[in-house]
């Protein structure tokens, strides 16, 4: 009589496991793969060891004494000059110099703690948002937050109010004006983009071809069109005398490009929402803006999270355009700045410093991406 | 004027016709259906039954005819279709439970913003209700944590949280393992037992001959035939009922 009898479970063969295993998979599983490794350690060989050596080894770091929070570090007996500095390896005190240009542009010296305070602000946002997860009202909290935010920031950069001096635009400049781009870009297109989305799924014809008409008009243009529309073509059709701050014209034309792009990306999502979804919240008795905020935006900005993040990485790069019509990024410092007689031609540095800012920005908003997703999930699948 | 005939019929159903483009997809259907009165609609696929039932909510919108729910008569009104709407419950073949949300969220959706219960009054009725689907160790689970059967007795519960006066089910035992069938029509006969009138689109020919007080056999759009259980499956009046309980049946 046959009898089932459980076995146990082994450990895999040895040969599966492992990082020889890996190496023999991933980089010598042929000779074709043999060959391009081979090819690409060389290429890495060529590019890496003069750029290290550029960026640090041979770098000139004699910052002279850098006060850093009130501790004295000593780099060396006095700050290098371009003429000491040498042009064979990266003059890092460039940078050190034109750092507050690089992070304020010609915001006055004096107010430079407002900005800080922004900052501050917008990393305690951060913070809030994880503090508050377990919190009964959070929904409430988070909303207040994310509406009072922006217009703190604002009357803090900008003054004008409870005896702040008054900062025009013009003298906003470096991260600080690409961070605002950016972030009001982005904060400002998010709901337009959902409302277009929805209207051009909507089942009232008028609706539908406007929103449609206006998505399929911004997309096939250009963002520096748009830009210079809104520099210079726009005050063309104002009357005399009145004036239009250059930076709201240019957040406007921003807002209005990226809406269409996130209008396209949550359209995707909606699209992916099964039939039944709709007609089980219409079955219940929900109304058109029940269904929409309870059921069918919450699952297609679930699914669309990677690409409204994608799309807002895109925004972020492509607000450094906004220099083509005289606004004063982080960008535009680099030429800004190695213009400055006594630091010619310090170029390289700069734009490097640059890459690296932006670099270490956009891979944390990708990682946070990565982490929204993981939060959000309610796949629980095994 | 019209109310004096409806008062026994919940649903009254006249000469309703339906086109999916050019397709008919419903021919003159007539149909009266009394308070408390449990109706199976079987036939063979295509033949119009989930469509029927779907006019009946108005998830799907026909051309010819009307249709009167609990004295209402259904137009394009949208305030009309959701007051009958929360009269009128429905379960789905697919569940079409919300994943986003956990078990208790989706009983109470319909009472805290249709309805506009108190919170902790809704939860308190739904999890009364998933206990009587013999599920209220899940209420803090996701739906897809869940087995096809358990998701659809949630879905059951769900359609009962607005206390409805008609259910309509759509092949609700469809999608599900054999092995988990019986519990889902167990409760429809607990369900059944309550008074509460349903409309019953399945293949379950035990179910309907149990619980039925009249079965209806549709075929190409058409109602063919409707009797009582008894009659309905020996007695069969029509050559195309025949074939299809030989075809159901012997299996």
């Amino acid at each position: 009589m046959p009898t089932f009898e459980l076995q146990e479970q082994r450990k895999a063969p040895i040969s599966q496991v492992g990082i020889v295993r890996w190496l023999r998979d991933n980089l010598f599983s042929s000779w074709a793969s043999i060959g391009l490794t081979l090819f690409s350690l060389y290429l890495l060989y060529l590019i890496f060891p003069p750029m290290l050596d550029w960026m640090i080894f041979s770098a000139n770091f004699n910052f002279g004494t850098v006060d850093i929070f009130g501790l004295e570090i000593k780099f060396s007996e006095e700050m290098a000059t371009n003429a000491n500095c040498g042009r064979e390896a990266a003059c890092w005190p460039y940078i050190y110099e034109k750092f507050y240009m690089y992070i304020y542009g010609f915001y006055p010296r004096a107010e430079s703690w407002r900005v800080d305070i922004v900052y501050a602000l917008t990393a305690m946002l951060f913070v809030m948002v994880r503090v508050l997860r377990n919190f009964t009202h959070k929904n409430k909290a988070f909303l207040v937050m994310f509406i009072i935010f922006p217009f703190a920031s604002f009357y803090l950069i900008s003054g004008g109010v409870f005896g702040l001096e008054h900062i025009e635009t013009h003298r906003w400049g470096g991260l600080m004006l690409t961070l605002v781009i950016a972030s009001v870009g982005i904060l400002f297109s998010f709901p337009i983009g959902i409302l277009l989305a929805l209207g051009r799924q909507s089942n009232l014809k008028v609706i539908s071809l406007f929103s449609t008409i206006y998505i399929e008009f911004i997309r096939a243009l250009p963002l520096i069109t748009i830009l210079f529309m809104a520099s210079f073509v726009l005050p063309m059709f104002f009357s005399e005398g009145m004036n239009f701050d250059k930076l709201l014209r240019a957040l406007i034309a921003i807002t209005l490009f990226q809406a269409a792009y996130f209008a396209e990306v949550v359209r995707g999502g909606l699209q992916a929402i099964p039939t039944g979804q709709y007609e089980a919240a219409d079955a219940i008795g929900l109304n058109y803006f029940q269904k929409n905020a309870l059921i069918v935006l919450p699952q297609a900005l679930k699914i669309s999270i990677p690409n409204l993040v994608g799309s807002s990485i895109s925004l972020f790069k492509d607000s450094v355009l906004v220099l083509i019509i005289g606004l004063m990024d982080i960008l535009a410092m680099v030429n800004m700045t190695s213009n400055d007689p006594y630091w010619l031609g310090r170029e390289t540095e700069g734009f490097i410093f640059v890459t690296i800012v932006m670099w270490v920005f956009l891979y944390s908003m990708s990682r946070y991406s990565k982490k929204l997703e993981i939060r959000f999930s309610t796949d629980h699948k095994n | 004027m019209k109310k004096e005939n409806n008062n026994s019929n919940i649903i009254e159903i006249n000469e309703l016709n339906k086109w999916y483009g050019d397709f008919h997809a419903l021919k003159n259907i007539n149909l009266k259906i009394k308070e408390g009165e449990i109706v199976v609609v079987c036939g063979p696929s295509g033949s119009g039954k989930s469509t029927l039932i779907r006019c009946v909510n108005f998830l799907e919108k026909f051309q010819e005819g009307e249709i009167i729910v609990n004295g209402t008569q259904l137009t394009d009104d949208v305030a009309k279709i959701r007051s009958i709407r929360s009269e009128v419950a429905m379960v789905f073949q697919h569940f079409n439970l919300f994943p986003h949300l956990s078990i208790i969220d989706n009983l109470t959706l319909a009472p805290i913003w249709v309805h506009n219960e108190g919170k902790d009054e809704a939860r308190e009725k739904a999890l009364k209700l998933l206990d009587r689907v013999g599920i209220k160790d899940q209420a803090d689970k996701y739906p897809n944590q869940l087995s096809g059967g358990q998701q659809q007795r949630v879905a059951i519960a769900r359609s009962l949280c607005t206390s409805p006066k008609i259910m309509l089910f759509d092949e609700p035992t469809s999608a599900l393992d054999p092995e988990m069938i019986s519990e889902v029509l167990d409760v429809m006969i607990e369900l059944a037992k309550e008074g509460i009138t349903m409309i019953c689109v399945t293949h379950e020919m035990g179910f309907a001959r149990k619980v039925a007080q009249r079965i209806i056999f549709m075929d190409e759009g058409q109602i063919v035939e409707e009797n009582d259980p008894e009659t309905f499956f020996h007695h069969p009046e029509s050559d195309r009922l025949k074939l299809f309980l030989d075809q159901i049946l012997t299996h």
